[in-house]
């Protein structure tokens, strides 16, 4: 079994703000597919979401303000799971909600230092 | 609520005047029963006293003691008051094996501060002392360093005064090993040289974890055991809740996650008439007759659910006692099945268990959709437990009755227990 990072990108501009039943109903998608996982024994960390704010460092000491929400896929959120190939990983990633808001999932297989 | 739960007062004991010639029927159940109650206040005292090391002189004072007062009282007569009687006794004996051992004497002597002489060694049988004592004990006992198993059998002996035969009982095995579990576990509480003493401050939510685990696991053991002895598993259940009080009861140690799991166990422990019919057969929650359940416990369980609801970390005890709430809620609405399941979502993210797994998708199954759910279960593969085909049968019930067979047959085939295939065979027969 190897660590893999799932990466949720989206389109921040195009997330529709909703009403508070709306934001519930998105959360509970969310809390029934991370649990999903979870419950196969295959959750490491659920993560996180990212807020829309942030700084980017490049050489010379430049800092570029954030947002690159702008962008059309932006970081939105990570989570960390635990599966015996990228296939399996894959698998684990359908179901994502983020696919249904037009956004994706990157799955990443952890190198171990 | 079984009186013993809170403080078992021995003056309920005491003889009232005109009252004291007990018949030797009731002194037949007078002694057992103080047996149960004082072995253990007289053990844990005695053996704060003189050390982990002497553990088992402290129990054999205690069972010496009630020896004499079997032999005692059955050629005297009851005392007026059976308790202090106790007391006195185990003083003197505890007194007399010291003066008796003076190799022993000065080695206790020389932990004990200030005593010197044998004369100075007080066996101290307050009330304070005793629930100190105990509470030492029961930080002593459920140390990291012992097995989890032994740390069960040994609190079940010393801490609750249970016989080898009950904690064999219990365990579904014999004396001769329990006798062996009892004995390693001793032996390493004394080779680790473990203090009988109070965690300090900074270090009692780490080591209270230890302990609320074996109190978790003791009232389990009670309240899921696979032995048909009623009794005995509520008596395990009340055990663990007076353990639990007594932390309570205690300021240092009454914490949110303290009152959390003492929540849980009252709100499990209302359905215990209700979870076993005459002939002793397992009925189902969905089955079960409400009028059976305990309000009084249920009442309770809210009291320490309430309590439980202070400070900024939430404990796996804290989302389990809210299961068990909303499972004292009979009626089945969209409202308690999104609860459980959102509640058992975050469990799993807090700590992965197969039951968690199993239970989760069949909240799933009432709160999203069948479909979703046999989806969901597909994915769990717990091939080697009969739980899970028992779950896929009861999903696949209705959409796929054949389907719904097979899962149980594979089911059948896994349980171990005369109950669990009891209860399997019988939703096969209903499905026909």
């Amino acid at each position: 079994m190897n660590d893999f990072l799932f990466i949720f990108r989206t389109d921040y501009g195009a997330m529709p703000t909703g009403t508070p039943e709306e934001a519930q109903a998105a959360t509970k998608k969310w809390m029934d597919w991370v649990a999903g996982i979870a419950a196969q024994n295959k959750l490491v960390d659920r993560g996180n979401r990212l807020k829309t704010t942030g700084a980017v460092l490049r050489p010379n000491n430049i800092i570029t303000n954030g947002p690159y929400t702008e962008i059309k896929e932006s970081i939105g959120g990570y989570t960390m799971v635990r599966a015996s190939s990228l296939e399996e990983a894959t698998e684990l990633a359908k179901g994502c909600p983020i696919l249904q808001m037009g956004g994706n999932v990157e799955i990443r297989e952890v190198n171990p230092l | 609520m079984h009186k013993d739960l809170y403080g078992n007062g021995p003056a309920a004991l005491v003889c009232k005047p005109g009252h004291c010639l007990f018949s030797l029927m009731e002194q037949q159940e007078l002694i057992p029963h103080l047996f149960r109650t004082e072995f253990r206040k007289i053990t844990a005292v005695l053996c704060k006293l003189f050390g982990m090391e002497h553990i088992e002189i402290a129990e054999d004072i205690a069972s010496d003691t009630f020896l004499s007062a079997v032999e005692t009282w059955s050629f005297k007569g009851l005392p007026a008051n059976p308790t202090a009687w106790l007391y006195a006794v185990a003083k003197n004996k505890a007194k007399n094996y010291c003066s008796h051992h003076a190799v022993f004497t000065q080695k206790v002597a020389g932990q004990v501060q200030a005593v010197t002489t044998v004369e100075e060694i007080q066996v101290d049988l307050s009330e304070e002392n005793i629930t100190d004592s105990q509470l030492q004990m029961l930080f002593a006992i459920c140390h990291p360093a012992i097995a989890v198993e032994a740390q069960i059998g040994l609190s079940l002996r010393i801490l609750c005064g249970f016989g080898i035969d009950e904690i064999a009982g219990a365990f579904l095995t014999n004396k001769e090993t329990i006798n062996k579990r009892l004995f390693r576990a001793k032996e390493k509480l004394r080779a680790e040289r473990i203090p009988i003493e109070f965690p300090p401050p900074a270090a009692i939510n780490k080591r209270l974890e230890t302990v609320l685990t074996t109190l978790y696991l003791l009232f389990s053991e009670g309240y899921y055991s696979e032995s048909q002895d009623t009794v005995l598993r509520k008596d395990l259940c009340i055990e663990a809740m007076r353990l639990t009080y007594l932390l309570i009861e205690n300021g240092q140690t009454n914490l949110p996650q303290v009152n959390a799991l003492m929540s849980l166990m009252c709100f499990h422990a209302s359905r215990f008439e209700a979870r076993m019919n005459k002939q002793g057969e397992a009925v189902l929650y969905h089955e079960q007759d409400e009028q059976l359940w305990n309000h009084d416990l249920i009442t309770q369980g809210t009291y320490f659910f309430n309590q439980a609801s202070t400070g900024a970390s939430i404990s796996k005890y804290h989302i389990e006692a809210g299961i068990a709430y909303w499972h004292t809620i009979k009626a089945d609405t969209k409202e308690k099945w999104e609860s459980i399941l959102q509640l058992y979502n975050q469990l799993l993210q807090l700590e992965y268990s197969p039951i968690a797994a199993l239970n989760r998708t069949y909240a799933l199954s009432k709160a999203n959709s069948k479909q979703e759910a046999i989806a969901e279960a597909e994915k769990l593969q717990l091939t080697d437990n009969h739980f899970y085909y028992t779950l896929l049968g009861e999903l696949y019930k209705g959409i796929d009755n054949q389907k719904a067979k097979n899962n149980y047959q594979k089911a059948l085939g896994l349980a171990k227990t005369r109950t669990d295939r009891h209860t399997i065979q019988k939703q096969i027969d209903q499905l026909v």
